[in-house]
């Protein structure tokens, strides 16, 4: 690591990290969801940022391609998920998770 | 080289320190601002590894568009703070201690397997394209995913749409089928007011 | 002889294929047919018997020059290393029995014409009974078991046809069924022993396991741990339990006297001549298996020599003609199954040759007398009827008189055969079986002639208007009578020689040399009538003659006697009313048991274990199990997350602890 690039490890540790944070979020976040979407988008991030690193370190242009794909379907989730949002509250004044219980056995 | 490392240092400490702003936020707007200073630093990194594409595709994208979008709900909708902060901590422990215990394993495993010992590449040319590489890739090989993931964000818009779309009651629209199948005499009715002649 | 030789243009198998598939094409003319032929439908079925018939006398003649055939005609089916074919094995047994078959069945045809005439299941009728020749064909030219076991499957379905032949009548329903449940637990230890012969031969066609049989000497088996049984004497006591149904040895004897509510023509072809002959011919097919176990050989001599004996005391007490005859049957296939016993294996073919022609003659003619009295079958409201039918009167005597062992007719010739080498016989209980026969001798007079004189004698009992309208049955009834009379009166002096002796059958059984009875007779031979002089002068026939006499006494000149006998004698005459306590005990026991125990199953295993417990339990029980566990879906997405993520760390950490 010295003098040199940083390692492949490095990064790695940096996306687990950023994983772990975006776990966090979504524990204290939880009844929150724009937030929770939030957290969801950082989890995508360190998932890119290992994929990138693993292309960059190990001369595969196939991770990048992943990550485009990754945000392809992020990009998409989002939209969809925001919109769900957005039509939840339109419903019920409230985008609190404790008020989304339909499912509840 | 140092300067690499320091960047990358640099770079990785504001990522997630405004990664973790962006989950301790108490106001949402500043966490999508967070979230956006999360992704200016990713893109960062994403281009000191050499993939400039990516790297500014995350910017257009997901600061452009995604981010736009979600500040654009998050003050749209008149959201109760307060109820939603309830109880912000007490899931805080049992989270925190899943996520040092998934960083250590994961350290563990990078430390352990030959994946952290992985040699350092060698530097990137000057005259390497990026974008032209990975282009070749997305058009010849992965054609038809990239095709699929085209049909995904088509199918994406028109989901959000649908969704979102309501019709009010009482606003003035245009219901062009009608004006088009109009015809002369739905237009004009000649009516006689003098009555017959006598 | 010169009538069979143009059969010589034929290969011998068509000959042999031909004789089976007469009958069956008669059958089935008559069966799918019948409804158009109506009162013609008795054609085909006599056609077709009539010719196999005269292919099975050509056939014997063949065998008398010694041409045998052995070997398969079809492989039925394949399965593994079990081939099952078609075959014929035609030896002297099986052409002695295929003219029997034929012969009997010929002459019930043609009795049946003029006895059914006018039922409306005539046609039907006739297709049972030439189906019922081709499955008895079958089955005693058969030459491996699988065959043999589908004769005898198919003459127990056509019993079964025929004794319910009237459905309308419960009795006759309760009756079929009766014989079909009986002779199914007979089959039951027949399968199992065919079972143990393919276990142990590897093969089911008689060659084969005949030429293994000597390798399975003192090989044993351990049913029960500990104690180890010889494995032939297992196969032969299971076969032979299989002839216990079939050929109604007690315990499994039941369901005769019941068959009797079958037509008439039905017991003496079926429940008299050949069906229940079918294990007396299974066993001495088999007599390579059955002298090799001394065991055996005693049970069968001892059960024989009881049913010899017992079964004719119960029909001492029977009223109805029909079930006198049937108890005699029961009694006589008694002296065969003793005789095979006594591994008198042609004796007892012989017997169960002059037993045929008497018995069926016997049945036909007691036909001919229910007919006359307008279906009355008690012979206490019979009496006198030697006047009005003396065609019928001459060949009961001729019938009566070969059953009761006089000479010279037939009965006496093979009767006197058997207790011979049954008194030579050294195996333990030969003394018993020896003193039951004999004295069974007697009593076989004393029905017999018990029932000729009240029924041919005396003072006529029947109501005034049965009695003006008696007469002698048409020709189709009394031919076959007279043609049946004939070789009962004669077949016993012609063929003990050949055919009791056993030269002609010695190509088809095996006789140890210790057990071999016939042999040591056969040694001291000096010709029929020698025998006849000798047998003048033994215990036998001077019984017989006893019986005659006593039956005379007590039935023709002093009618009152009997009945203040039977008061004096009553508990042993109670004994015999309740025959033995036999049906009593099935009732009671069998039945009743078996009815419990279904019980038992219905409310406890069923009800209970499959309902309560398997089918509504189940559900129940997951009803209870997801009322508890639907808990866990709170509604709350942040609950999956979590359940996501925390099983996702688990994983992980399995992985990096466990498997890193």
């Amino acid at each position: 690591m010295m003098g040199g690039q940083p390692t492949l490890a490095a990064y790695l540790i940096l996306g687990a990290i950023l994983f772990s944070i975006g776990v966090v979020g979504i524990f204290l976040n939880r009844k929150n969801v724009i937030i929770l979407l939030m957290a969801i988008e950082l989890l995508l991030l360190a998932v890119n940022i290992n994929l990138v690193a693993f292309s960059r370190y190990l001369g595969n242009l196939e991770g990048q391609v992943f990550v485009f794909f990754i945000l392809t379907v992020a990009a998409a989730e989002a939209a969809i998920g925001l919109a769900i949002l957005v039509v939840y509250f339109r419903n019920r004044r409230s985008i609190n998770v404790e008020d989304i219980d339909e499912l509840r056995g | 080289m140092l300067i690499t490392t320091i960047l990358f240092y640099l770079f990785s400490a504001i990522l997630l320190g405004s990664a973790t702003a962006v989950i301790t936020a108490r106001n949402p707007v500043y966490a999508s601002l967070f979230l956006v200073l999360a992704f200016f630093n990713a893109a960062a990194l994403f281009i000191l590894l050499g993939a400039e594409f990516l790297g500014l595709v995350l910017i257009l994208v997901y600061v452009g568009a995604v981010m736009v979008l979600f500040l654009f709900v998050v003050m749209m909708l008149d959201i109760n703070l307060t109820r939603l902060k309830e109880g912000f901590l007490s899931y805080l422990p049992l989270g925190l201690a899943i996520a040092i215990l998934g960083v250590l394993e994961l350290a563990v495993v990078f430390w352990t397997s030959p994946l952290g010992h992985v040699p350092a590449p060698a530097p990137i040319p000057a005259n390497a394209d990026n974008t032209r590489a990975l282009g070749v890739l997305l058009y010849t090989h992965y054609l038809y995913p990239f095709e699929i993931a085209a049909v995904i964000l088509l199918v994406a818009i028109i989901a959000a749409i649908a969704l979102t779309l309501r019709r009010r009651q009482g606003t003035k629209t245009q219901n062009i089928d009608a004006q088009m199948a109009v015809r002369a005499k739905d237009r004009l009715s000649l009516v006689n007011l003098r009555g017959p002649e006598q | 002889m010169w009538v069979f030789d143009w059969l010589h243009v034929f290969p011998p198998l068509v000959v042999y294929l031909i004789i089976p598939l007469a009958p069956l094409a008669g059958s089935l003319v008559a069966g799918f047919a019948g409804w158009k032929l109506q009162e013609q439908a008795h054609w085909a079925p006599l056609a077709g018997v009539a010719v196999a018939f005269y292919l099975a006398l050509a056939v014997l003649f063949q065998t008398l020059h010694g041409q045998d055939f052995y070997g398969n005609v079809y492989t039925w089916a394949v399965m593994g290393h079990l081939q099952v074919p078609i075959g014929f094995d035609v030896d002297s047994l099986t052409a002695l029995m295929l003219v029997v078959v034929t012969f009997v069945s010929l002459c019930v045809h043609l009795y049946t014409i003029g006895y059914m005439h006018g039922d409306p299941g005539y046609a039907r009728f006739f297709s049972y009974i030439s189906l019922f020749t081709f499955s008895m064909i079958m089955l005693v030219m058969s030459n491996n078991f699988l065959q043999l076991f589908f004769g005898w499957e198919a003459v127990g379905l056509v019993s079964y046809l025929l004794i319910g032949f009237w459905f309308q009548r419960e009795s006759a329903n309760v009756a079929a069924l009766k014989a079909f449940i009986v002779n199914r637990v007979g089959d039951f230890g027949f399968l199992i022993g065919i079972a143990a012969v393919y276990h142990y031969c590897g093969s089911l066609d008689y060659r084969t396991v005949f030429a293994m049989v000597p390798h399975l000497v003192g090989q044993t088996v351990e049913i029960i741990p500990g104690h180890p049984w010889n494995v032939l004497t297992w196969i032969a006591l299971l076969l032979f339990i299989g002839a216990m149904g079939k050929s109604a040895q007690v315990p499994l004897h039941v369901w005769l006297p019941e068959s009797m509510e079958g037509p008439t023509p039905i017991s003496a072809l079926i429940h008299a001549a050949t069906m229940v002959t079918a294990g007396i011919f299974m066993v001495a097919r088999m007599s390579p298996i059955y002298e090799q176990s001394a065991t055996a050989l005693t049970v069968i001599l001892l059960i024989g020599s009881i049913t010899a004996l017992f079964m004719g005391l119960i029909g001492l007490v029977q009223n109805d003609i029909k079930r006198i005859i049937a108890y005699s049957t029961l009694s006589q296939l008694g002296y065969m199954t003793a005789a095979l016993g006594a591994s008198a294996f042609s004796a007892a073919i012989f017997h169960l040759m002059t037993h045929a022609f008497f018995k069926a003659l016997l049945f036909l003619a007691a036909g001919s007398v229910i007919h006359a009295m307008a279906n009355e079958q008690d012979i206490r409201k019979m009496g006198g009827l030697r006047k009005a039918m003396p065609i019928t009167y001459i060949t009961f005597l001729i019938g009566g008189l070969a059953l009761s062992g006089i000479p010279p007719f037939a009965g006496f010739f093979s009767k006197d055969l058997i207790i011979e080498a049954v008194g030579l016989s050294t195996l333990p209980g030969a003394g018993w079986a020896e003193f039951m026969l004999v004295a069974g001798a007697f009593v076989t007079a004393l029905y017999t002639f018990r029932l000729f004189f009240m029924v041919f004698h005396g003072e006529p009992r029947m109501d005034p208007y049965t009695r003006d309208h008696l007469h002698e049955s048409p020709w189709v009834i009394t031919v076959p009578l007279i043609a049946l009379a004939i070789p009962a009166a004669y077949a016993g002096w012609a063929y003990i020689g050949p055919v009791g002796l056993g030269h002609f059958l010695d190509s088809s059984l095996v006789i140890a040399p210790q057990f071999n009875t016939i042999g040591e007779i056969a040694a001291h031979w000096q010709g029929a009538g020698a025998f006849l002089v000798h047998g003048l002068e033994a215990w036998p026939f001077w019984l017989a003659i006893a019986g005659i006499i006593c039956a005379a006494y007590f039935y023709a000149w002093r009618s009152g006697l009997p009945e203040s006998l039977s008061r004096l004698l009553s508990p042993a005459t109670w004994l015999l009313q309740s025959k033995f306590g036999f049906d009593a005990f099935n009732n009671a026991v069998l039945v009743r048991g078996a009815i419990q125990f279904g019980r038992l199953f219905w409310h406890v295993g069923d009800e209970k274990l499959i309902d309560g417990l398997m089918v509504n339990g189940t559900a129940f029980g997951i009803g209870k199990l997801a009322l508890s566990w639907r808990r866990v879906q709170t509604g709350y997405i942040y609950h999956y997350a979590f359940a996501m993520i925390i099983g996702l760390i688990l994983l992980m950490t399995y992985f990096v602890v466990w498997k890193g």
